[in-house]
Parts: C-alpha cells; sequence; structure tokens
C-alpha cells in the first residue's frame, strides 16, 4: 500500500481508490443568521489496493460513516479528489461508477425497504440497469446471488421485517454484489448485530472478497474486528486521520497517543496478560465537532498535551516503513 | 430566545395572512356580477348617482387602496342594501356583542362538558361510562349543526314545550347555545381521552406510583395537567367553529347576532358587509390561532416548530 | 386490597403466570406463509367490527343512492298534487312536501349529492395535496420554505367564510360558461353550485393533505433505505415510484378518506344556507331547510334528511378511523 500525502505522488498500478484530501463540511445554523462549519471528513487522503482491506477505526462522531459516503458521493465532497481506478469520480456523472462502487450499511432495518421483496431489494439494481430484460434470467442470477449470501431460495418474495437482523444483513449484501462491483464500503456491517452472527457475517465478507477479488473500505468503532480483516488500519478522531499502517504494525507498536488509548481499552480474554498491561485510560469526550481545540485536535484529552499541540496541527507523517501518525510528540 | 423568535415569526405571519385575506375579499368582491343596486327600482340616472356616491365608479386599485386606508382607520365602509347608510362597523359591533353572549356560554359549557366527559372516559377506559361516552361522542361530531338545531326544536319546543322557539323570550338562548357547544364539546371529550390513554402509559407517572404517592396526587396533579396540554391547541379551532356555527344557530333561532347578518348579506350583495364580516371574522380566528400557537409553545417546550 | 376506583394498576392473577398451552407453539412455526402489506392491512380491518358495520353502511347508501331512485316509481322532481302534505305511508315512505314530492327519492338524491361530493373532494383534495406536498419535501430548502408559508396562510384562513365568497363569485360566470361552451354540456345537470364547491375544494382544503405529504416525504427521504436506493444508482423518478410513494400510500389513503365526511359536511352547511346545490335539485341540507318551516306541524320531513345526514358522516367517520388504524398502525392513538 502506498499512501500518498503529497498528490502528486505515483500511484502504482494496482491501486483501485485514492482520495486525496478529502473535505466534508455541514453548514449547520447556530443563530438566525449565523451559521458555522462542522468538518465532519477534514484533509483525509490514502490508497487502496485491489484486492486489499483498509480498516477506519474511531469514536462515534469521528467522521467515519461520512467519509464512507462521501467516497461514494451519497454526500457531496467540499473539497479534495476521489479516484476511481486512477480516474476521478467527481467531475462525471457519478452514476457511471454506481455499479463499480457499493456500500453495505450498518443498519439493516432500516437499510431495506419494507415494501419490497427479497428478490426486489436485490435486483434493484439490475432493474435499474436494465442488466436482465429475460424475467427468468433475472430470477436465476438473484437466486445466485441469495445463495452465495447464503439466504434460502424460498425467501425469494418474503419481505424484510420476517427476517433476523443477520438475515438482513445478508440481504443488504446480496443487493450490494448485485451490479458487480470491484470496490465496497462496509459501514459498520456488524455493529448492529449479535456476537454470535458478527463472525458469520465478517467471514462471508472475507470468502466473498476472495472469490471475487473484492476491494474493502471496511468501517468500525471496534479494534478487534477491523484486525481481523483489514490489511491496513486508519484511525480518525474529528474527521482526521490521526494514524495510519499496517494492521500487525498498528497493533503491536502503536504511535499515536489516541491509537494507544483506543488498544488498551479492549478487554483481553486472558486475565493475567490483562493485569500486567499497562493500561492507559481514556479520559474526557469528544469535542463538539462545531468548535474543535485549536491545533491538534487530540490535545485536550491527550496525556502529551503541551503548547505546540495548542498552536499547529501536526501532519500525517511517514515515521518508517509506512506507519504514519500525526502526532508532535514522536 | 428561541420563544421570542418563534413569537415574532408567527406574528408576521398572522399579518401576512391577514392582509392576504382583505385583498382576495376585496377583488372578489370586485369580480362579483353585477352591483348593488341592480335590485333597486332605480332608474339609470339614480343608479349611476348612487355608484359615483360610494365611488364604485372609480380604478379599481384606487377603491382598494382608498379601502385598505380607512380600513386601518377602523372604518369599514357603509352598508349598502341591508341597513342602508349605517356603519359596518356599527353593525359588526352590535351584533356580535349578541353572539359573543351566546358564544361565551357554549364555549364554557363545550369545555366544562368535554373535559368531564372525556377524563371519565380516559380513566374508566373500556367500562360502560367509557363505552356510552365514545358512542354518543362519535354521533355528536357527525351531526351537522343545522341537524342538532332541528332536533332541539323539534323535541324541546314541539313537543315538549320546555323551551320558546324565539330567541327574545326569556331562554330563549339555551337552545342556541346547546347547537354551539355539542360539536366541540363531543370533539373535546374524544381529544381528552386519547390524551389521558397516552399520558397513562408514560413512564413518569409508573415512577410516581413507584415512590407511592396516591392515585389522586398521580391522576389529579400529573396526568391531567400534562393530557390537557394538546387540549389547548384545540382552542382555536373551537372558537372558530362556535363562529362560523353561529351561521346556522342564529338563523335557525332568529337570532339578531353576526352570523345571521352574514348569510342575509350574502343574499342581498351587501358588498361592504360582506367584506366586513369576513375581514372582521378571519381576524378573530387569526388572532386565535396566534394566541392558541404561542400559549401552547410556551406551556410545553418539548414543541420544536420547524 | 380495598379496590381504588381510580386504580390503573393491571390486575394481577396466578393464572397470567401459567405456563402457555403447546399449541400455541405448534402453531408459531408454521405462519410463515408470506403477507403483503395491503392484505396485512385487509385483515387488521376486517378484524375491526365497527368499522365493518360502518363500511356496510355505506355500501347500502351507495345503493340507496344510486339504485334507489331508478326503482323508485317517483323522480325527484315530480309533483303528484293529490299527494301533498302526506305523513309517512306505504305509498311514500318518507312522506310527501307542500308540493307533493316524494321525500324518500328526494332524499335517495340528496345523498347521492353528499357521496358525490365527499368522494370528489377527497379525490381533488388527495391528487393537489400529494403532488404539492411531495415537490416541496424533495425539493427541500429555500423552495420548501416559500411553498409551506403559502400552505401556512391558506390555513389559516377561515375557509368556511372563503367558501361562502368565492362560491358566491364563481357561480354565476361558470353558468354562463357551461352554458355557452357546447363541450361542457354534460355538466349543466351537475349545476354550477356543485362544480363552485370543488373548485373551492381544489384551491383551499388541500393544505392539510400537502403538510401531512410533506411531512413523510422528508421523514422517508433521511430513511437509510433511500441513501441505499441512491448508492444503487436509482434516479428521482424512480425514487418517487417505487420507494416513497408505496411508503406514505397507506397514510394517504386514510386521510383522504377522513376527508370525505368534512366535505359532505361543508356541502350540506352551504346547501342549507341555500348557497349550495340549486333547486329543484335536493341536497339533505336543502331539503332539511325547506322543512323547517313547517317543523311544528311536519317534523318528518326534517328528520328523515337529518338522520340520513348524521349516518353517513358518522359511518364516513368510523371506517375512516379503522381504516387509518388498520393501513397505519403506528398511527393508532
Amino acid at each position: 500500500m502506498t499512501v500518498s500525502n503529497q498528490t502528486t505522488s505515483g500511484a502504482g498500478k494496482d491501486i483501485l481508490l485514492e482520495v486525496r484530501g478529502l473535505k466534508k463540511y455541514f453548514q449547520v445554523k447556530t443563530g438566525l443568521f449565523k451559521s458555522v462549519d462542522l468538518k465532519a471528513v477534514d484533509d483525509v487522503s490514502f490508497s487502496i489496493r485491489k484486492g486489499e482491506t483498509l480498516g477506519i477505526v474511531g469514536e462515534s462522531g469521528c467522521g467515519k460513516t461520512t467519509l464512507g459516503r462521501t467516497i461514494l458521493r451519497l454526500e457531496e465532497p467540499t473539497g479534495g479528489d476521489i479516484l476511481y481506478a486512477g480516474e476521478s469520480i467527481l467531475h462525471r456523472d457519478m452514476n457511471e461508477f454506481r455499479d463499480k462502487m457499493q456500500i453495505v450499511f450498518q443498519d439493516p432495518y432500516a437499510s431495506l425497504d419494507p415494501r419490497k421483496t427479497v428478490s426486489d431489494i436485490i435486483g434493484e439494481a439490475m432493474d435499474i440497469r436494465k442488466m436482465y430484460p429475460n424475467k427468468a434470467e433475472r430470477r436465476d442470477r438473484i437466486l445466485e446471488l441469495m445463495e452465495l449470501v447464503g439466504l434460502n431460495q424460498q425467501f425469494y418474495n418474503r419481505f424484510p421485517h420476517e427476517f433476523s437482523g443477520g438475515q438482513r444483513q445478508r440481504i443488504g449484501i446480496a443487493r450490494s454484489l448485485a451490479a458487480g462491483p470491484s470496490f465496497i464500503v462496509c459501514d459498520e456491517p456488524v455493529s448492529a448485530l449479535d456476537v454470535s452472527i458478527q463472525a458469520q457475517i465478517i467471514n462471508m465478507l472475507e470468502d466473498l472478497q476472495k472469490e471475487k477479488q473484492l476491494t474493502y473500505l471496511f468501517i468500525a468503532h471496534d479494534l478487534a474486528v477491523v484486525k481481523h480483516i483489514s490489511r491496513h488500519v486508519g484511525v480518525m478522531y474529528l474527521g482526521h486521520m490521526v494514524e495510519l499502517a499496517e494492521s500487525y504494525e498498528l497493533y503491536k507498536n502503536p504511535l499515536h497517543p489516541y491509537t494507544q488509548m483506543l488498544l488498551s481499552s479492549i478487554p483481553v480474554a486472558n486475565p493475567d496478560l490483562s493485569r500486567s498491561r499497562k493500561r492507559i485510560r481514556l479520559t474526557g469526550e469528544i469535542p463538539s465537532p462545531l468548535s474543535p481545540p485549536s491545533g491538534c485536535p487530540f490535545r485536550n484529552r491527550c496525556p502529551k498535551a503541551d503548547g505546540k499541540c495548542a498552536e499547529c496541527l501536526p501532519s500525517l507523517e511517514d515515521t518508517g516503513s509506512g506507519h504514519l501518525a500525526a502526532c508532535h510528540h514522536l | 430566545m428561541q420563544t421570542l423568535r418563534y413569537i415574532i415569526k408567527r406574528v408576521l405571519l398572522a399579518a401576512v395572512s391577514l392582509f392576504v385575506i382583505v385583498t382576495l375579499t376585496f377583488f372578489l368582491m370586485n369580480l362579483m356580477p353585477g352591483d348593488p343596486f341592480m335590485s333597486e327600482k332605480a332608474t339609470e340616472e339614480n343608479r349611476a348617482i348612487l355608484i359615483a356616491k360610494y365611488g364604485l365608479d372609480k380604478p379599481v386599485h384606487i377603491q382598494y387602496l382608498r379601502y385598505l386606508e380607512n380600513l386601518l382607520k377602523g372604518d369599514m365602509g357603509t352598508s349598502y342594501v341591508l341597513q342602508k347608510g349605517r356603519a359596518v362597523s356599527d353593525i359588526i359591533r352590535e351584533s356580535f356583542s349578541v353572539s359573543m353572549q351566546i358564544g361565551l356560554k357554549a364555549l364554557g359549557l363545550a369545555i366544562l362538558v368535554g373535559l368531564v366527559l372525556g377524563c371519565i372516559a380516559g380513566l374508566r377506559k373500556d367500562k360502560i361510562a367509557d363505552n356510552i361516552i365514545r358512542v354518543f361522542s362519535s354521533i355528536g361530531i357527525s351531526m351537522p349543526s343545522y341537524v342538532i338545531a332541528s332536533i332541539l326544536l323539534i323535541v324541546l319546543a314541539v313537543n315538549l314545550n320546555l323551551l320558546p322557539i324565539s330567541y327574545k323570550k326569556s331562554g330563549g338562548w339555551v337552545m342556541p347555545m346547546i347547537t354551539l357547544a355539542m360539536y366541540p364539546a363531543c370533539y373535546l371529550a374524544r381529544l381528552t381521552r386519547a390524551s389521558i390513554l397516552e399520558v397513562m402509559n408514560q413512564d413518569y407517572l409508573r415512577t410516581e406510583r413507584a415512590k407511592g404517592m396516591s392515585e389522586f396526587v398521580v391522576v389529579f396533579i400529573h396526568a391531567l395537567k400534562n393530557s390537557l396540554i394538546p387540549v389547548i391547541t384545540y382552542l382555536a379551532p373551537l372558537t372558530a367553529h362556535i363562529l362560523t356555527g353561529g351561521f346556522v344557530a342564529e338563523s335557525v333561532f332568529n337570532v339578531p347576532g353576526l352570523g345571521r347578518y352574514f348569510v342575509s348579506c350574502i343574499s342581498s350583495r351587501d358588498y361592504t358587509m360582506i367584506m366586513g364580516i369576513t375581514i372582521f371574522y378571519s381576524a378573530l380566528i387569526i388572532v386565535m390561532n396566534l394566541i392558541c400557537d404561542i400559549l401552547y409553545k410556551i406551556v410545553d417546550p418539548r414543541i420544536k416548530f420547524d | 386490597m380495598k379496590a381504588n376506583i381510580l386504580s390503573l394498576q393491571n390486575k394481577i392473577s396466578p393464572e397470567d403466570f401459567t405456563p402457555l398451552p403447546d399449541r400455541f407453539f405448534a402453531e408459531a412455526g408454521t405462519e410463515t406463509e408470506e403477507i403483503g402489506y395491503w392484505k396485512a392491512s385487509w385483515q387488521r380491518l376486517k378484524a375491526n367490527k365497527i368499522a365493518m358495520v360502518a363500511l356496510g353502511i355505506i355500501l347500502v347508501l351507495i345503493i340507496f343512492a344510486f339504485i334507489g331512485p331508478m326503482l323508485s316509481p317517483y323522480s325527484y322532481e315530480q309533483q303528484v298534487r293529490s299527494d301533498a302534505g302526506l305523513w309517512p305511508c306505504l305509498k311514500h315512505p318518507f312522506g310527501t312536501d307542500r308540493l307533493g314530492r316524494d321525500i324518500m327519492v328526494r332524499c335517495m338524491i340528496g345523498t347521492r349529492i353528499s357521496l358525490v361530493v365527499g368522494f370528489v373532494s377527497a379525490t381533488i383534495v388527495l391528487v393537489i395535496g400529494s403532488i404539492y406536498g411531495s415537490i416541496a419535501g424533495l425539493a427541500g430548502g429555500k423552495v420548501d420554505i416559500f411553498m409551506m408559508r403559502i400552505v401556512d396562510i391558506i390555513y389559516s384562513v377561515p375557509e368556511i367564510l372563503l367558501i361562502v365568497v368565492i362560491k358566491m363569485v364563481i357561480s354565476e360566470p361558470l353558468d354562463t360558461l357551461i352554458a355557452s361552451t357546447p363541450a361542457f354540456k354534460g355538466l349543466q345537470r351537475i349545476g354550477s353550485g356543485l362544480i363552485a364547491i370543488f373548485i373551492v375544494y381544489g384551491l383551499l382544503y388541500w393544505v392539510g393533505m400537502a403538510r401531512i405529504v410533506r411531512g413523510q416525504i422528508l421523514q422517508l427521504k433521511n430513511q437509510e433505505f433511500v441513501t441505499a436506493a441512491r448508492a444503487m444508482g436509482c434516479k428521482s423518478g424512480r425514487m418517487i415510484r417505487e420507494h416513497l410513494l408505496p411508503n406514505c400510500v397507506g397514510q394517504l389513503v386514510a386521510t383522504a378518506m377522513l376527508q370525505i365526511p368534512s366535505a359532505i359536511f361543508t356541502e350540506a352547511f352551504l346547501s342549507y344556507l341555500g348557497i349550495g346545490v340549486s333547486a329543484p335539485m335536493a341536497s339533505l341540507g336543502s331539503l332539511t331547510s325547506e322543512a323547517l318551516n313547517g317543523i311544528t306541524s311536519y317534523p318528518y320531513r326534517v328528520i328523515s334528511p337529518a338522520i340520513l345526514i348524521s349516518l353517513i358522516i358518522l359511518s364516513f367517520n368510523l371506517f375512516g378511523d379503522g381504516l387509518r388504524d388498520a393501513l397505519d398502525p403506528k398511527m393508532k392513538k
């Protein structure tokens, strides 16, 4: 994986998705005529190679969901650029890319139209593109997709309310696969599910990735889930990417104080190990994104914060061997 | 601060509405075929004189501006036909005081009966009392006011001979009052019942009970107070209903009120009177709406208006 | 424990804690047959006895109003001099008026007018209100604010007054238009009075519907399945047709249904004041007001139209309530 902070750096041939300095600001009304920018995603850059997974973690409200949606232009970006297979998607009709770039949603209940049958939900992408004018072919293709995600064929004409959360999420995954995408944003696909189901869904996503050479942007608030599936992991805080490294490296050697805190908050099953581990407690709350601290966004919760942190924003820099972190105290 | 902003917004909106109504009625009146003197047994010459006298020969926009100007001074012009030469504002003032006497009584009766029945039904859900009240209130909101008036006439005045048909005799106000109060009382009873049932299921009441509060305190101090909030919003349409209901009740029982005047102005094409009464009624209803909305906002801070 | 009349506590008995019988569990597994939205709504509606009785009455009233006059030996304007002023009897079940017209036939025609007014007005309100509301809701932003301000203003206008004024203004030009334009010949029988009422409905009454539709659209627009459809590449037209409308159609139908009694109310009111349908056409409102003069000696002339109008409104109210509960269980009070 190549991370390009300088937008000019040459992208390797096998890079599928590249994000350069992406910004998404929302205008929030605070008074009759006043409004403030809410910087949900602020200057985020990364790239993902074909067939790999980039995990994004962060507390709720850090902008990770907005990042995923902005990449698919479900929200229009305020600035920056998004390149799919080397081509900017911002200056073209997004519908040309929709069959290649897909999303699996967090909430398996709200994301399925309650008035549509399973077959119509899965088949929607094909219907929009008129991929199968022949009814029998369409049916076969939908059944094939259902089998792929482990749904029984007899559910073909059922409605979403008849299913459990895990089954609904399978429907959602089948839907995202319908148009034959190569890149999928998985927006916390398992956080609404029971723990026992989580593993099934994650394993299925992994199998699908191998089988179809899929590229994932996997968003989660849980480091443990991300660790399992991702090749690389990025940590977000208040709209900023604060650390980005290979999964193994990040877990073994977290550099940013925020990542260290997040990692030490993962419960460990082994009590001996748990006791011997040095814990750094995550104190305080995420500040309101409407009035973030000056300089480093993390400084009001950071044990290492000093005058420099209040003055300027640390940039995301390579500390060697592709491990990037944004902190003045490295 | 937010409340103040809301109030300012609502007042402005009310002012715009009123202006729209004034403008609309004025131009509609002008579109109306014929003039108020067509029916008079007057020569062409006399008609021309009358038209000139009331300024009806001037261009429409000049008439409109003059009407607006006079309206701001409280002058709604004079009646052309019905009570020739009298100021419209005087006629309205006089007849409205009659309407208001009955209207206020009806309002009081409707609120009293509606709330009491609604509370009984709500607190005794699915018991006999509740079922009886629900059946009667369903029927009550389905009867047009003229049906109620006719039934009252037949039963109370004709068959039982309890009350006089004419308004002028003593006790003549009772039947118009019941006619006016019937629909709002039934509607209020339904509204209160629904509202009480909703409040009764809230967790904070369960908490009160768990704290050991007596059932009396729970019901009368906590439940009723909160279930009456939605009822406030109904007060504005209630007033509107009692006003327009006056059209029928006053005609049937021959009450010399504003509603009956409105009905007779329509048939006699008394332009200035129709406009005057329409504007007066509209202003009244708009102001009532305004007061209720603001009250509601103050009483229930949860309500957010976009 | 002393029984408290104001007690709202559930009466709990030990039987409430006995295990459920086996058949309860046996049946739970087999209930997998697919039930569509409409079928489920119909089942809920069927379970509501009051609503079904109301529906039955409405059907009977429709037969009474549309087939009844064909079976009657009299027509609504036919004056049988020898039968003038009869009390209800075998020949004239509702009696006759002072011109010798059969009151039952006149009531049938009046019911027909009430029903037509109700259905047509509800349709007008449904069409205009949902188009306007969905445009405002979908457009959002400044367009939405501007459109909803207009709605606010119309909403605060006391409609009965404006109906009276507008009706007076448009009645006569409408008459001449209908008489002079051959294309409108068919409308002559309906009468300008009724058309005026429809026009007024189209101008004023749709605002309530527009507000509801806009609210629904705004709510749906933020649902994740709409975002999901967008991610599939779904364009606006398909979005409205396939996702937004099917998800709020139940509430629209229920609201439109409750519009019917209010329209019937208004028509009866206007006809009673003498500005609704024009003579010799009969409306339940005008029948009552005609009969009121002789109320001391002929109360029966008032009673039949009065009972009919109340019955119509009552059954539509009850059926509308039931339909709303069935189509949209969330709204149930």
